[in-house]
């Protein structure tokens, strides 16, 4: 007996439910930079999926610039935001400072992983938030297909941060089901006029996204609004590798 | 002499040059034996000096063996005398109080005022006046060996011995006449504190002078015969007996003496002086018993002065004799170990006392005087405040008690009191009497006294209850409240404050005589209240109780024809289960709070499932996604016989809106994403983030939990409140201007090889976790002190952060402890606080 052979169409629908096509509309939050938007293939971050996000390297910096990354992006959305975390070591002003009001956040500490991701998973399913957020080392693909299932549907966009493993591999090798992959790094920022520092700079790299090509782009970090912005290019004198630092008085 | 010492100088450099040399042969074997002993040499377990063979196995055990070892040790490291008896006791606990203190709080406590007048006293006595002095270094390691509080002051060093006569010494005309062979045998030189220390051992006075100790000279006096004991005084007061009284024959001078006797006897005044003295007094008065016969207590140092605290007043004593109508015809008992207690509460401007407890009352303090008169007439006053929601709900749960078991028909009658309907019921506890005695009882065991009046009406209840006047328990005759009510004052019928005082003026007192009295003129002055509590005393107008209804629990319950035992069956009848307990919570205007699930098993051991959210809930299908989420909790074991959810903790609810979406977008209820979250990871892993006023990073922000409790109602200002004038916000405390990270270490780590310019200058380079970071932009710095009014420690500490970007453009949050200017400020050291 031969197994009965689907028709096209039902192939078809097949690759839509799985792929997410294009005909169904997705609540999208656009970051409001032609730049960005135009190379990510929703126009902005999926507000119905995951996004996974590392700093670059295995150092602290970098993780603190994702962290800020996806407070901008947060703080963007309108509604309450639940944070898990593994330790309690997040700073509220900072956040505060990228447009994220500590009145709108709950955080949660769980105690490994799996609770970690079980906690987003709640927080996904009760449909009311704006995003959750969660920071977790090591993801299974298993997991985050489970997690994008749960979002879709809503309007709770699922922010996976991945904190840098003590080894030091780099956590995208690990295959995901999230829709799109980012990794932050710091860039040296412009010098400014007056003595002292101006916004951060980061080299933001979109590794993977679903129905798109990865790219990456200079961008300066989050105002007080969570707005990102492209940083302004000196048209009068270029930075000079040799001169003396700029120094600040207080 | 002179002559003869210079001849011999050259053999006196000798001798210290040869002195000199032992010294240092002294400190090379000593070095060599690797001294462990502490400065005083003391004594501990497995001290070296106390063994026989310094290599230490086993330990000295003969006295010469210790000697020698003694004698075998350097001068300052010898034990003083009294620690050569000393048994083995254990070294000093090295974590005692009084060493991890912070150096500005090591300060000594306030020594008691007794121990500033005391006298120390010499262990033992370092000059005995007759020796010969000593000199040079036996007397420098013998003051060494002392402990420091020991040792003699410099002027002490020279002393000569003097002869002094001790105060101790016993009056001779007292002593039994001592024989002259007693006499020879007495030392000629006694020495302060030999015979009689300025302390008293314990039991001194008992032991009398019989033993004899180390203090004592003599030989113990002879003891007392016949004709002596006759001699004595008889016994004066209580607890006074013969020996004590034969050592305060002699008169003793001491530290604590007033007037030549011994502390603490002092003579109460004699009869003719108390008949003098009369019993009511005001300030300024005269005599008076408690002042021993005198106008004005003396001073209290040296044991004159007031001996007891009567707590005799002028308000007590005036009520003792004139007793009023609203007092008790007895005095209660007053328990002597209970201090007065009032509380006080606020009417109007006026503070007043709201209640009183025994020990009160009998002081002369009665409900509804002003505070302080009651504070001024009884010093040592306890005042609470006076709760009297509190009261009214403990109130309402007595009732609800006395519902459940007692009498089905229970109210409140008013502040303080319950009606209970008796009809039908009375023979059920046995009789009426009966009944008021358990109640009693019971009201006794709660801490709560009670007067109980049984009778025909509530209106003659209530006033015999309250009025009557034989003991706690008042029981009318079926049909004789009118006399029983007539002797009541008119108080007694619940009138209100006018008609009562106007009934005084008119001179009605009793309630007999507004009953003699024609009923219309009194409902024409006073109104129909009047004559309907008249009426309701006697029994001739209806008065509706208002019962009590005890809340009854909600428990939805499901027996099974077999027992059931797989997870899907458990799943099944949890569904049917909980909209059930729901729509029974509907019923009842509750939300449930805490909810318990009972699986009842065949061989009897019951499961139990608590199931908690923080905010009153009967949503079913939130319940039950709870409850299923942790069903593996059950063990069904043989099989499970019946379930039941039990409601054990309800809040009332009211009815929610059907459809939320048609009204605007509120904001999504988060309460049962917290109960799901706190269902797994507990409520003390939620919280959310608060600002704190404050400049000192880590405490700049504050957990608070998650779903917040309602805001208290802050009153409003008045519209000429100074505060008004600020009409800007004030900032918040993390205002932008203040750049902050969005990580902080969980404690700052120091930083090193940091090359910067002092003071205000960040830091050209520096290496943290062992890389090093060339700084190309900076910005800073910004000065953070510390918070004087939390920690004093604080109080010099300044901050200096910057914010620093690397070649790499990596950026840091560092801070320098100290301003650079001033050393108190801190030592200068670079942190890295956040990245």
């Amino acid at each position: 007996m031969s197994l009965p052979v689907p028709s096209i169409a039902e192939l078809r629908e097949t690759l839509r439910t799985l792929d997410g096509g294009g005909s169904r509309e997705h609540p999208v939050l656009p970051f409001g930079l032609d730049l960005l938007d135009g190379r990510l293939a929703d126009g902005g971050i999926r507000l119905d999926a995951l996004h996974e996000m590392v700093g670059q390297g295995a150092g602290w910096g970098d993780d603190a610039a994702a962290v800020l990354f996806i407070a901008g992006i947060v703080a963007r959305t309108t509604g309450p935001v639940l944070w898990a975390v593994r330790s309690r070591d997040l700073f509220a002003p900072g956040l505060y400072q990228a447009g994220l009001d500590p009145s709108r956040v709950l955080y949660a500490e769980a105690r490994d992983d799996a609770e970690l991701l079980a906690v987003m998973e709640d927080g996904l399913r009760h449909r009311g938030l704006a995003a959750v957020i969660g920071e977790a080392k090591r993801v299974a693909m298993a997991s985050t297909r489970r997690l994008q299932l749960a979002a879709e549907g809503g309007r709770t966009v699922a922010l996976l941060l991945k904190r840098p493993a003590r080894d030091g591999d780099d956590p995208f090798t690990v295959p995901s089901a999230a829709v799109t992959r980012w990794r932050v790094a710091s860039a040296p920022s412009l010098p400014v006029p007056w003595d002292g520092l101006g916004p951060a700079c980061w080299r933001l790299q979109c590794i993977r996204q679903r129905g798109g090509d990865p790219f990456e782009l200079n961008v300066e970090a989050p105002d007080e609004a969570g707005r990102l912005a492209l940083p302004a290019r000196l048209v009068d004198r270029p930075v000079a590798a040799d001169r003396a630092p700029a120094r600040a008085v207080g | 002499m002179r002559r003869i010492e210079r001849r011999h100088a050259p053999s006196a450099e000798a001798d210290s040059r040869a002195l000199y040399e032992a010294l240092g042969a002294e400190a090379a074997a000593e070095r060599a034996q690797h001294c462990s002993v502490p400065k005083e040499g003391g004594w501990r377990p497995g001290a070296r000096w106390a063994r026989s063979d310094l290599a230490g196995s086993g330990l000295a055990d003969t006295r010469e063996e210790v000697e020698a070892a003694i004698g075998t040790m350097p001068h300052h490291q010898r034990p003083p005398q009294r620690e050569l008896g000393r048994t083995s006791v254990a070294a000093n606990n090295p974590f005692r109080k009084g060493l991890s203190r912070p150096p500005e709080e090591r300060v000594a406590p306030p020594s008691p005022l007794r121990e500033l007048s005391r006298r120390t006293e010499a262990a033992e006595p370092l000059f005995r006046p007759g020796t010969r002095g000593w000199m040079g270094e036996d007397l420098q390691s013998a003051i060494d060996a002392l402990p420091a509080h020991q040792r003699p002051r410099s002027g002490e060093l020279s002393r000569k011995s003097e002869v002094i006569d001790h105060p101790f010494r016993p009056m001779p005309s007292d002593e039994v006449k001592p024989s002259l062979a007693q006499r020879a045998a007495l030392p000629p030189l006694q020495f302060p504190g030999e015979d009689a220390p300025a302390k008293a051992k314990r039991g001194a006075a008992l032991r009398g002078e019989a033993k004899r100790d180390r203090y004592r000279n003599d030989a113990p006096p002879a003891p007392l015969s016949l004709a002596r004991a006759a001699a004595l005084p008889p016994v004066h007061g209580p607890g006074e007996d013969v020996l004590v009284r034969r050592a305060m024959k002699s008169p003793r001078r001491s530290a604590r003496d007033g007037h030549g006797g011994e502390a603490g006897y002092i003579a109460p005044p004699s009869l003719a002086q108390l008949a003098a003295m009369p019993a009511v007094q005001f300030p300024g008065e005269g005599p008076h018993p408690d002042n021993h016969g005198k106008s004005a207590p003396t001073a209290p140092t040296y044991g004159q002065g007031r001996f007891f605290q009567t707590g005799r007043t002028l308000g007590s004593v005036v009520g003792r004799v004139c007793r009023d109508e609203g007092m008790p015809a007895e005095p209660l008992y007053v328990p002597p170990e209970e201090p007065p207690l009032v509380t006080a509460r606020k009417t109007g401007s006026r503070v007043e006392v709201a209640a009183v407890n025994p020990a009160a009352r009998a002081l002369g303090l009665t409900p509804g005087i002003a505070l302080t008169m009651a504070r001024a007439q009884v010093p040592g006053l306890e005042v609470r405040d006076a709760d009297p929601e509190g009261d009214a709900a403990d109130l309402r749960r007595l009732a609800e008690l006395l519902a459940r078991r007692w009498a089905p028909c229970v109210a409140i009658s008013d502040a303080d009191g319950l009606f209970i309907d008796l009809t039908g019921v009375a023979h059920l506890h046995g009789g009426e009497a009966r009944f008021a005695r358990r109640l009693l009882r019971l009201l006794a065991r709660r801490g709560v006294t009670a007067r109980i009046a049984v009778a025909d009406s509530a209106g003659a209840a209530w006033a015999l209850a309250r009025y009557g006047a034989n003991g706690p328990v008042t029981l009318a005759q079926p049909g004789a409240q009118r006399e029983a009510v007539s002797l009541l004052p008119v108080a007694a019928l619940r009138l209100d404050g006018a008609a009562l005082e106007l009934l005084a003026r008119l001179g009605v007192d009793r309630v007999g005589q507004l009953l003699a009295m024609p009923r219309a003129p009194l409902v024409r002055r006073f109104g129909q209240a009047i004559a309907l509590r008249l009426d309701q005393a006697l029994d001739d107008a209806p008065e509706p109780l208002d019962p009590v209804i005890p809340p009854a629990a909600i428990v939805v319950e499901q027996r099974f024809a077999e027992p059931i035992a797989s997870p899907e069956a458990i799943e099944h009848w949890l569904g049917e289960l909980m909209p059930r307990l729901c729509r029974a919570l509907a019923e009842a205007g509750q939300g449930a709070r805490a909810v318990e699930l009972v699986a009842a098993r065949v061989d009897g051991v019951p499961q139990r499932l608590h199931l908690g959210f923080a905010r009153p809930t009967r949503n079913a299908a939130h319940l039950l996604r709870l409850a299923l989420r942790r069903i593996e909790e059950i063990e069904p074991g043989y099989g499970i016989d019946a379930m039941a959810l039990r409601v054990r903790r309800a809040d009332p609810l009211a009815p929610e809106s059907l459809a939320p979406a048609l009204a605007d977008e509120t904001a999504p209820d988060l309460a049962p994403l917290v109960d799901t979250l706190a269902n797994r990871i507990g409520m003390a892993r939620l919280w959310r983030f608060a600002p704190v006023e404050s400049d000192v990073p880590e405490r700049s922000q504050t957990q608070v939990p998650a779903l917040d409790p309602p805001a208290p109602q802050v009153p409003a200002m008045k519209p000429d409140d100074v505060r008004r004038l600020d009409a800007r916000e004030p900032d918040h405390p993390w205002h932008p201007r203040w750049p902050r990270p969005a990580r902080l270490l969980r404690r700052p780590e120091q930083i090193d090889h940091v090359i910067a310019e002092l003071p205000d200058q960040p830091p050209r380079r520096f290496t943290w976790r062992g890389k090093s970071h060339r700084i190309v932009r900076a910005e800073g710095p910004e000065r953070i002190a510390g918070e004087w009014w939390r920690r004093t420690a604080e109080r010099l500490a300044v901050r200096d952060y910057f914010r620093v970007e690397d070649e790499a453009g990596d950026r840091f949050w560092l801070y320098r402890r100290g301003d650079g200017l001033r050393s108190e400020t801190g030592d200068l050291r670079w942190f890295m606080h956040a990245r």
